[in-house]
């Protein structure tokens, strides 16, 4: 390491671009610069691979979405009683993000306890076989969740839906209906929660396994059950984490389409009976159900759906970071 | 508010192994009693069993008698979460909750089992215990700032007002200030002095000046070699200690011969 005028700290070859050495430009050779262009071209191809997808839902959703609703009704697939584009891809919007968003309600309580049975209670045995459990779950295909989630799971847990809205028809003003059949919002829900349950465990459990010794012993010394150490040292730290998981999740919840298709009896509407058929749809299951009998503009409609799911995705996650920088100065990477 | 310990043939295991052996000495209340020797002899082993921190260790036990004031904590009916309770713990880096405020982090094991205090008595807490732990003048205007935002020996002296707020009996302190600068060492010793008249003190130290600026009372370790257990070789009053020790062991040591 020689330090040279022309090294790149001086001030000199900030000003001038044009000779503007890299930086490290010393320390760079052989395959050090090599595992450079590989990282930076993994990068790139990542942001490439993005861009294209944007680039292709734009494009090949513009016809629809500048279609007058007159040739989206003869052409386009549009239903009858929707007057324009958003109007049909609003309750498609709303069943998605329903779905989505009770699975997580559901998965993310459950997946946390895992997580911290396996981190910080289990035997370190009985850990490892329900972390190899879990990940089990992850390796099922979501067709054979669809075909568990129709077939079994629907006729059984319908029963239990039927209870529920019984007990909440009588606290609630209203009627809260439950089909027969199961294949309703709420066992789709269900079976979504079931499939993402292992990325939110495994995320969680390993940023649960990185707190700090140090935080943990700090909780104990002044008097911390397992419990309280569990709550001052480990959750605190976990937090970000734990929403990354979670969102990590909802992305595979949104965007599931197997699952749903072959269990959701689809309907079109914004309806919050959840246990009841034939009300929801999600865009995911709605282009898989259509597609292969499309041609045309009506393609160009199931993808401006299919735009919007990806809208949908990108403010999640821009949510989620919203959520975990809030608190960055609280976060212990300082 | 201080109360004495007296350890009575204390042999300490990590599994199988013997890591500490024979342990026996009387801790004065209201005392600074400091714990030397090479690393390695199980000092901070040692300090760890007297709050029963050493016991979280999967596989460490420990047998003998170590007791507070008569009381022996690793009787059968004594629940160790008390114990820590009673017996405070400062660690070697300083190690406040990152996700919590100043304020909270004070607050941490006072709010620990769900104890609701009124918000007046809470200030009142936070400012006695940071006033205790002489913190309270750099940080009374960033009460709701992050404790990791602190220097490192003011983070030091908030653990201390963190573990002085519950109200313990003892303070143990491992190594407080291996990793401050000297400045930061200079206010957690004079801290130390002051704290003595209300707090029995426990400090394991690498640094020999430290023990005799600060302590009454100073315990040495040593062992005989790798994997042969650490003992205790003389405890006597600080200035014996370092000017007319018993054991040839300790006058090497403390005369910088070894370790």
């Amino acid at each position: 390491m020689t330090t040279t005028p022309t090294s790149p700290a001086a001030p000199t070859a900030e000003r001038s671009p044009r000779r503007r050495p890299r930086r490290h430009a010393d320390t760079e050779r052989g395959f050090s610069r090599v595992f450079r262009w590989v990282t930076t071209s993994a990068g790139v191809l990542l942001l490439l691979v993005l861009a294209a997808v944007a680039v292709f839902l734009v494009e090949r959703g513009w016809g629809a979405l500048v279609a007058s609703p007159a040739d989206l009704h003869a052409n386009g697939g549009l239903p009858k009683q929707y007057g324009n584009l958003l109007a049909f891809i609003g309750p498609l919007v709303f069943g998605t993000v329903l779905a989505a968003a009770l699975a997580l309600l559901l998965a993310t309580p459950v997946a946390v306890g895992i997580a911290l049975f396996v981190s910080h209670y289990a035997p370190r045995r009985i850990a490892g076989l329900v972390g190899f459990v879990i990940d089990l779950l992850a390796a099922i295909p979501s067709v054979v969740f669809g075909l568990w989630g129709t077939l079994t799971l629907s006729p059984v847990i319908a029963k239990l839906w039927a209870w529920i809205a019984d007990v909440l028809s009588a606290i609630l003003p209203g009627t809260v209906n439950a089909t027969p059949t199961g294949r309703s919002l709420a066992t789709t829900s269900l079976v979504l929660a079931i499939m993402i349950l292992p990325i939110i465990t495994a995320v969680s459990r390993e940023v649960f396994k990185q707190t700090p010794r140090l935080h943990e012993e700090a909780a104990l010394a002044l008097g911390a059950t397992r419990w309280e150490v569990v709550r001052t040292a480990v959750l605190p730290f976990g937090r970000s984490g734990v929403i990354s998981a979670a969102m990590l999740g909802l992305g595979r919840a949104l965007g599931e389409t197997m699952a749903v298709l072959m269990i959701l009896s689809p309907g079109l509407g914004y309806s919050f009976q959840i246990f009841d058929a034939g009300k929801h749809q999600t865009i995911a299951a709605n282009i898989a159900a259509n597609f292969p009998e499309s041609a045309g503009l009506e393609v160009n409609t199931l993808i401006a759906t299919g735009l919007a799911l990806f809208v949908i995705t990108l403010v999640v996650n821009m949510a989620a970071r919203a959520i975990v920088a809030r608190r960055k100065e609280f976060s212990g990477a300082n | 508010m201080s109360q004495r310990i007296d350890v009575t043939d204390l042999n300490i295991y990590y599994g199988d192994f013997l890591a500490v052996e024979g342990v026996s000495m009387a801790i004065q209340p209201s005392s600074v009693t400091a714990f030397i020797g090479p690393s390695g002899c199980g000092k901070s082993t040692f300090l760890r069993t007297l709050n029963r921190m050493h016991e979280v260790i999967p596989g460490a036990r420990v047998d003998g008698k170590v007791e507070l004031e008569g009381v022996d904590l690793y009787g059968p009916d004594i629940d160790p979460v008390a114990v820590r309770r009673n017996v405070g713990m400062v660690f070697q880096r300083p190690n406040p909750f990152p996700t919590m405020s100043i304020r909270d982090n004070v607050l941490a094991g006072v709010k620990l089992n769900n104890k609701k205090i009124a918000k007046s008595e809470a200030d009142e807490l936070v400012e006695s215990s940071l006033r205790g732990a002489n913190l309270w003048n750099e940080v009374k205007d960033r009460l709701h700032k992050p404790g990791s935002g602190l220097s490192g020996g003011q983070q030091q002296r908030l653990c201390i007002a963190r573990a002085i707020a519950v109200k313990p009996q003892v303070l143990l302190m491992d190594e407080p200030c291996s990793a401050l600068d000297p400045i930061s060492t200079l206010a957690i010793e004079d801290l130390i002095q002051q704290l003595k008249t209300s707090y029995t003190i426990v400090i394991v130290t690498h640094n020999m000046q430290q023990a005799a600026r600060v302590s009454d009372k100073t315990a040495f370790f040593n062992i005989a070699g790798t994997g042969k257990p650490g003992r205790l070789i003389e405890m006597d009053d600080t200035a014996t200690i370092f000017s007319a020790p018993q054991q040839k062991a300790t006058e090497d040591y403390v005369s910088g011969r070894f370790g």
